[in-house]
């Protein structure tokens, strides 16, 4: 496939790979977040890891919509589909996502509710044109790069008329969680993480651009290299980091050119700021109370708003207790270093939203990395 | 979830539809998020939106930074 084989090249990667060897300082460790799951799938699934240098650590960060989707959203949604006669739409990902006693959306169409898997919010609005006598709901998750399907959706909506379409809305911004990360600290006033620098998101950027990560090398001094989800893209970005890093630079650079610009997509970033604004606070899993950190729709376009127009019974939301989802997303703790990593918790049967999706920390541990022959690298060293 | 791939444009269906082509597969996609764009281009796509151009260019020197790192890298070694 064109734009995709060609960053995966295997020679391409040991030349980068012993460019990174040569670049590093082996006095040093390198502490590099990768924020985006799409780039800790990537790691995993190419062993991207075993190409570089122990002392280069990669630690995932919150960049999957499906894991910091919080257990109280999960009922609410589950509560939609079944306290109200809807057609709940959402994307996969999102169906086995388990909520409080285990409840999930998959579980709830299996008692009966209509819950149905859809590609694009352009399928769920043929749902609800296809069914006007029913109320239909679209579960929208995801970051920046997903939000302007959904303004462009609830747009059409009001142009077509489609007085049955509503959208639930949860969708979330990069720069806040970054910020919770860099701010967050432990009672002794030290970093809760410490980090060298982030491999920057790659669609989240062909959106918003290379500007809102401006703050980041500024105030507070880590170097962001926005890259693609090809493995050739994630080691060109580790290579830029560490060269930041030796340098003592902080800047913000665009390893994926060919699809990021400084401004990003104007169109669609109009298009979200006329259809949404600002939370003042949104919960995200293992992040907590972020404040401005998610998007709701603006009164406006309150007629589209589920949120608005269904009210649902929701008991108090309940984690499982074992999950150590919460230090995961935070990069403060490995998949394995989680108690019930592959053996209660695995793909099949998910504890935690972490194991759910393709992109989250654990499903790719499980998937790409358990058997590899490099012992997991210790976080403290 | 942001996963998203390139895919080329190969037809204008109006109403700011268009096919895009990938190994043989043929879907419609919008175009809403995008200005300007015409046959043979190469978009990403993002749960059935074009969401960015792909400059072919910057494609082509990414690829050549890659190669170029790798030389250097065995050049200081030798």
């Amino acid at each position: 496939m064109k734009y995709i084989e060609e960053f995966r090249n295997a020679e391409l990667a040991q030349g980068l790979s012993r460019a990174i060897a040569a670049a590093v300082d082996p006095q040093r460790i390198y502490r590099f977040m990768e924020f985006c799951g799409g780039h800790t799938h990537a790691i995993a699934r190419y062993g991207v890891e075993d190409l570089l240098p122990t002392n280069v650590r990669m630690i995932h960060g919150p960049g999957c919509p499906v894991c910091v989707l919080p257990v109280g959203r999960v009922d609410e949604a589950v509560a939609l589909a079944t306290q109200h006669d809807v057609i709940l739409c959402t994307y996969a990902d999102l169906m086995r996502v388990p909520g409080t006693n285990y409840e999930s959306l998959i579980k709830a169409r299996s008692k009966g509710a209509d819950v149905r898997m859809v590609y694009s919010t352009l399928d769920a609005l043929k749902i609800a044109a296809d069914n006007p006598e029913r109320e239909v709901v679209f579960f929208a998750i995801g970051f920046e790069t997903t939000t302007p399907p959904t303004a462009s959706a609830i747009k059409q909506a009001q142009a077509r008329g489609l007085k049955n379409f509503s959208v639930y809305c949860n969708h979330v911004l990069t720069p806040a969680a970054m910020r919770a990360i860099l701010g967050a600290y432990t009672d002794e006033g030290a970093p809760n993480v410490i980090l060298d620098g982030f491999v920057g998101p790659a669609h989240v950027s062909a959106v918003i651009g290379m500007r809102p990560y401006e703050e980041f090398t500024r105030d507070y001094k880590k170097p962001v290299v926005i890259a693609g989800f090809e493995p050739l893209d994630v080691m060109q970005a580790v290579l830029q980091l560490i060269r930041q890093s030796n340098e003592g630079r902080a800047d913000v650079e665009n390893e994926y050119a060919r699809a990021v610009t400084l401004e990003g997509n104007l169109k669609a970033q109009a298009l979200t700021a006329e259809v949404f604004d600002l939370r003042d606070s949104f919960e995200w899993r293992g992040l907590g109370a972020v404040p401005l950190s998610a998007l709701q729709i603006r009164p406006e376009f309150a007629a589209f708003d589920a949120e608005k127009r269904f009210r649902v019974e929701v008991p108090n939301p309940k984690e499982n207790k074992a999950c150590a989802c919460g230090e995961i997303l935070r990069g403060e703790k490995t998949p394995t270093e989680c108690k019930i990593f592959g053996t209660v918790c695995t793909p099949d049967n998910p504890m935690g939203a972490c194991m759910v999706s393709s992109e989250g920390a654990c499903a790719a541990h499980w998937t790409y990395g358990r058997f590899r022959e490099a012992p997991p690298l210790e976080k403290s060293a | 979830m942001c996963l998203a791939i390139p895919a080329k444009v190969v037809k204008l269906l109006g109403d700011g539809m268009a096919d895009i082509e990938l190994e043989g597969v043929v879907k419609e996609v919008s175009l809403d998020l995008l200005d300007g764009i015409e046959v043979g281009d190469y978009v990403i796509i993002h749960v059935g939106y074009a969401l960015a151009r792909l400059d072919p260019e910057e494609a082509e020197r990414t690829l050549a930074l890659f190669a170029e790192m790798g030389r250097l890298a065995e050049e200081s070694a030798a």
